[in-house]
């Protein structure tokens, strides 16, 4: 039996709402990942800018990688093998920052999504003497 | 006679150094975390090390899901950030310290770890915040680097007891480390926080007491739970700890807590400062 899916630890544990990104995530999602490493560089964000069909032709990203990002849909570049860290340059390139990304993620208004963070209130510090 | 005079443990959320780009530090918002950096610049003036070991994880900079070391221990003349994609920079370049980094290197494979080796290596803002909170004023830093980075994007991850044993084998080599300068190590990232899923904006403030309570005198406590127990009570990128972990490991003699601050919200992280002494133990 050819077996594609592999049976790593974090394929067989569920966390919930928690995509946890294991080997099969990293071969699944390396084309994404890959274009969005790239835009480390100012020249190929502006690349993607002119024309975001081609640039992710010349990455070859799969189809479902492709509507995910033609519908700036995160959970479904997830879902098609990204990583947080990568998708990160290219939510930059859109203007989000993380905390856009969690509420986008969350569905919750960004004002919602900021204010359930600050529901935490804990600052504690301590000083030897 | 080389003396690791003590450890640094910090968040390195990357909109940190926005905000001091932005002389944010007295801002409302950011000023309960930068206040926590008091104890540790008073220690940095009196101690006045001249290496900064380093403990971090690499966010897509120098390393890319192609070729993706479980850690990677840099043995470069120097360093230097470059653009991560969205517009963080203008951090100064580093100057290494390569006889250390081959002496480091030359300990842990003889203690049976196996690492890749960088003679070039970008370092990201992992390290570079960190640099920028703990020396604010610097016009070139005054510590040379050694960035030692672990894996925590691509699961599996290295486990936690043997992020610390690994500490432990690289604190085994700043001991015996023939020169005459003063280390201080440092631990990056953390604690709880996950950028990804659902889930995202997960805090675990219990948890987070518990890796400050226990890290420095009993490091073994945070190895009771695997990676992936570590991704469900601390967020995915709460895996971070890791670093921290490694960087306690490397602290082999008497350590003592001096000062902790531990602040929640920074962006969507719970952030904290911990620093430490290190002292030589006393021989019969």
């Amino acid at each position: 039996m050819l077996m594609t899916r592999s049976r790593s630890a974090s394929a067989q544990r569920t966390i919930p709402g928690t995509p946890v990104f294991d080997g099969d995530a990293a071969q699944k999602g390396l084309a994404l990942n890959a274009m969005c490493y790239s835009f480390n560089s100012a020249d190929n964000r502006a690349a993607f800018v002119a024309d975001e069909e081609a640039y992710m032709a010349r990455f070859g990203l799969a189809e479902a990688q492709r509507e995910a990002v033609r519908r700036r849909d995160v959970l479904g570049m997830i879902a098609a093998g990204g990583n947080v860290y990568y998708l990160a340059k290219l939510a930059g390139i859109l203007g989000l920052n993380v905390q856009d990304l969690g509420a986008l993620q969350t569905g919750m208004p960004i004002e919602d999504f900021k204010a359930a963070l600050l529901a935490h209130g804990v600052t504690e510090r301590s000083v030897a003497s | 006679m080389s003396e690791t005079v003590g450890g640094i443990f910090t968040s390195h959320v990357p909109g940190i150094g926005a905000a001091i780009a932005k002389g944010l530090q007295q801002d409302p918002y950011w000023k309960p975390f930068f206040d926590g950096f008091a104890p540790v610049h008073a220690f940095l003036e009196r101690e006045k090390p001249d290496v900064a070991v380093v403990f971090y994880n690499d966010h897509g900079l120098n390393f890319f899901l192609d070729k993706m070391p479980t850690f990677a221990i840099g043995a470069a003349a120097d360093y230097r950030h470059e653009d991560e994609g969205w517009g963080i920079g203008g951090f100064k370049p580093f100057v290494g310290h390569s006889a250390l980094s081959w002496h480091v290197i030359e300990q842990v494979v003889g203690d049976e770890f196996d690492p890749v080796t960088c003679q070039s290596m970008l370092v990201d803002h992992g390290v570079c915040v960190p640099f920028e909170l703990c020396w604010p004023n610097a016009q070139a830093w005054p510590v040379r680097l050694v960035p030692i980075c672990l894996n925590t994007v691509q699961h599996p991850l290295m486990s936690p007891r043997r992020a610390l044993a690994l500490g432990r084998s690289i604190g085994r080599a700043l001991e015996s480390w023939p020169g005459d300068e003063k280390i201080v190590v440092l631990g990056t990232g953390g604690l709880s926080h996950q950028l990804d899923g659902e889930r995202a904006g997960h805090i675990n403030v219990d948890y987070d007491k518990f890796c400050l309570r226990n890290i420095l005198p009993d490091p073994e406590a945070l190895t009771g739970h695997d990676t992936l127990d570590i991704v469900e009570l601390a967020g995915s990128q709460g895996v971070e700890i890791l670093n921290w972990l490694a960087a306690r490991g490397a602290l082999t003699g008497s350590v003592r807590e001096l000062a902790h601050n531990y602040h929640v919200p920074i962006s969507n992280t719970a952030a904290a400062t911990l620093l430490a002494e290190n002292r030589a133990r006393v021989a019969v």
